[in-house]
């Protein structure tokens, strides 16, 4: 078969969606036809629910899709954090078991890497993973997992043997978390909202099928769930966008969406609400003021620039340019810009800004912007992690001598509180 | 192609030896500079004997002499006189004019600054009065890039007894004209020569509409300032560069000091402000190839933007060197003298602030 060409794949998406597609179909069995038809993921193999098409083609496709208002396969949240892992990890059972299911949105994922004691250093985790009558067993606990208390499933990274290197020890597993051993509890955050779960782990179970790659291999495995958070994400963006279209179809479609995105209402927010400034110092006349006018213009030129910057990035990506630096840049510019924009918000509010809720400027969204801005710098891979990445990987610095590579896990040194 | 063409031609050695004369630039190499590769014509049209590039590829020449730190009358010929005759010139005038500026035989400047260092039409107090069919002028004007020695001089000047934008024009006079004294000043940053000049009476000619300076002379600074953004990133990305190579080959406490994070963590911010800024530039650049009507606002962001990063990462450099990066031997301190030049020059970043500010009606 020669090589496909835009205008051919075009034109039969196009046909496709004009015999198949309606707004009047229910959500399941739309999504049903869509995916039989390997026009829901075009770019994944044709014996897994795709077209083989190269990548390039699913804007192409998705085009024709908004063109006529259809509804996608499910994406949002970590479910495709999830597919892609397992099309690239899995075997023909992870793949017929799960990847249906996450494209018609009927299992919800979450992601369970973190724990209490290992944060920026993913690979020191200490959930212990054992073979136990031919089943794993799982004890320990993880952290920071969103969406954990609806989740069906969860990417677990566990550890399977402390007599090797760190990195050795790990292996990946798909867990079930609708099981009474898996204990998930919502964890508070200093602006109030609970976004994030910790979750337990007492004996819970996985049949020996459930692991992901070899046993020990897990390490690769998580670098490629964390490849693809990142390049989704420029930080975090794993929230989808309902279309605001009527129909039961797109009912059924935002509700989905609206469960995925409701541990992140306060994101914007967090990303410090640029967009609010010039508005804001205008009607406290604040505007008026040379020095908050500096301090504004100083926000406004980061913010551009960051985003002037990201433009370059995907430039580069789209003309198949090697990535150059500043597409490492986009997570550490981000923070600063966040930052600014709480200095600048503070300048402008005056007293206001002591205030919160009903009595505080705008209804307390300003409040909610100064004390979630600090999340930024953490979430995704902290600040200085960020400079590691930009140092090593793109400037090419050695990195600094370790102490806990050379040796086996157990003889590594570990927080006292986990 | 460029970039190894300015290091061969304009090395450190070479930057040494040019800042220390009186010119601060030499006309045998400036004449190969521009027979070889063209570069005074660079934006000026092909009907009158340039390359008929944009704004965006004089950005990318300005980048490559701002990391060689050239030292030639490149800015002053091209970006201010070029842009400011091609701005303002009637069509004839520019047939005059501009030809033997792209051939690199006439070297030019534009003098606008005063003695009192405002940057716009409002500090010009430099008069011109009408003198037959020419006119005659009086008046102080400082800061002049390349003054000293420029064949061609733009002087922005006004009607006796106008203010403000109004009554100003540009005029065109030869820089050993009867009636003009002109002297180098003591610059800080021996590579940005900068000159004072007298007028008693100069004979000048009137460059175009007689009272449309302002908007000319405007548009002219603007594009300029969007222009000395790229040279100022190309000049940052060049320290960043020798920063990070210095510390990847200096040893200390057994290990060179580029694995130490301290070291790595400062890199990484170098990064962030050199790629933003040149972000900024190159907007600003394809601003003004595009004649967008933000560019005023763009122009002075990026202006900013570069100045700040410039000096940052000139300051990061000096301090990544420790001890020999403060000596007149390191070659840091001349890119560092021209990141506090340039961070003046044109205006300093809080101005462009404030321009940007109104430029976006707020």
């Amino acid at each position: 078969m020669s090589e496909p060409t835009e205008a051919a794949v075009r034109a039969e998406a196009r046909a496709w969606l004009e015999a198949n597609w309606s707004a009047e179909l229910g959500l399941a069995e739309w999504r049903g036809r869509l995916i039989d038809s390997g026009w829901g993921m075009p770019s994944w193999p044709t014996e897994w629910h795709g077209r083989s098409l190269p990548p390039a083609f699913d804007a192409i496709v998705a085009d024709e899709m908004r063109r006529v208002g259809a509804v996608s396969v499910a994406r949002s949240g970590v479910r495709n954090l999830a597919a892609a892992t397992l099309l690239e990890h899995g075997g023909d059972f992870h793949k017929r078991k799960f990847l249906r299911r996450i494209l018609t949105g009927e299992d919800n994922w979450c992601q369970l890497f973190s724990e209490p004691g290992s944060g920026s250093d993913l690979a020191g985790a200490l959930t212990r993973a054992e073979l136990k009558d031919g089943r794993w067993v799982f004890n320990g606990s993880k952290v920071w997992t969103t969406s954990a208390h609806h989740a069906d499933w969860g990417l677990l990274l566990a550890r399977t043997d402390s007599n090797v290197p760190k990195h050795q020890g790990l292996s990946y597993f798909v867990l079930d978390m609708r099981q009474s051993a898996v204990e998930v509890r919502q964890l508070r955050q200093m602006n109030g909202h609970a976004s994030f779960n910790q979750v337990f782990f007492t004996d819970a179970e996985a049949p020996p099928e459930h692991l992901v790659g070899e046993v020990g291999g897990g390490w690769a495995v998580a670098t490629t769930t964390l490849m693809h958070e990142r390049r989704g994400a420029d930080g975090m963006r794993l929230w989808g966008a309902a279309s605001e279209l009527n129909g039961r179809i797109y009912d059924e479609e935002r509700a989905e969406i609206a469960t995925v995105n409701e541990p992140y209402k306060w994101y914007p927010q967090r990303a410090g609400r640029v967009d609010l400034v010039l508005e804001r110092a205008k009607a406290t006349g604040r505007i008026g003021d040379p020095v908050v006018r500096q301090e504004i213009a100083k926000l406004l030129t980061l913010s551009k620039t960051a985003e002037w910057t990201a433009r370059r990035a995907r430039a580069a990506q789209a003309q198949g340019r090697p990535p150059g630096p500043e597409g490492s840049l986009g997570k550490l510019a981000a923070s600063h810009v966040a930052r600014a924009a709480a200095r600048v918000h503070t300048l402008i509010a005056g007293a206001d800004a002591m205030l919160t809720g009903e009595d505080g400027p705008m209804d307390g969204v300003i409040a909610e912007i100064l004390i979630s801005v600090p999340a930024v710098s953490i979430a995704g891979g902290t600040d200085e992690i960020q400079r590691n990445i930009i140092s090593e990987r793109v400037l090419r610095m050695p990195k600094e001598p370790r102490s806990d590579d050379d040796r086996p896990f157990r003889d590594v040194p570990k927080n006292r509180l986990s | 192609m460029l970039r190894r063409f300015l290091q061969e031609k304009s090395p450190p050695s070479v930057v040494r030896q040019l800042m220390e004369s009186d010119a601060g630039w030499e006309r045998g190499s400036w004449v190969e500079l521009n027979q070889q590769l063209g570069l005074t014509g660079v934006h000026i049209p092909e009907e009158y004997g340039g390359q008929g590039f944009g704004f965006v590829e004089l950005g990318i020449v300005l980048e490559e002499m701002g990391r060689a730190l050239l030292c030639a009358p490149y800015f002053a010929t091209t970006v201010l006189a070029a842009t400011a005759i091609m701005n303002a010139g009637t069509k004839a005038q520019q047939e005059v004019l501009l030809p033997p500026i792209a051939l690199g035989e006439t070297v030019a400047t534009l003098a606008f600054t005063e003695p009192n260092g405002s940057w716009d039409a409002s500090g010009v107090e430099t008069t011109a009065s009408p003198d037959g069919g020419r006119f005659r002028l009086d008046g102080i004007k400082s800061f002049v890039l390349d003054g000293h020695t420029a064949d061609l001089i733009i002087v922005a000047a006004r009607a006796p007894g106008s203010s403000g934008e109004d009554g100003l024009s540009l005029f065109t006079t030869r820089g050993d004209a009867p009636g003009l004294s002109r002297r180098a000043l003591k610059v800080l940053d021996p590579t940005r020569k900068l000159a004072r000049l007298e007028f008693s009476g100069a004979p000048a000619d009137l460059l175009g509409e007689l009272g449309g300076g302002a908007e000319t002379l405007e548009k002219t600074l603007t594009q300029a300032a969007a222009c000395l953004a790229s040279e100022m990133v190309g000049g940052a990305e060049r320290l960043r560069e020798s920063a990070l190579d210095y510390a990847n080959l200096r040893m200390q406490f057994g290990r060179p000091i580029a694995s130490f994070q301290s070291m790595k963590h400062k890199q990484a911010d170098m990064l962030v402000d050199v790629e933003l800024a040149k972000s900024a530039a190159y907007a600003a650049a394809s601003a003004a190839a595009e004649d967008d009507p933000k560019l005023p606002a763009i122009a002075s962001l990026a202006k900013a933007c570069a100045s700040e990063a410039y000096l940052q990462t000139a300051i990061h450099t000096i301090q990544i060197h420790g001890g020999i990066g403060f000596t007149w031997d390191n070659d840091t301190h001349l890119w560092f003298k021209r990141a506090k030049s340039s961070e003046v020059f044109l205006g300093d970043p809080a101005w462009h602030r404030e321009r940007m500010l109104r430029a976006w009606g707020a």
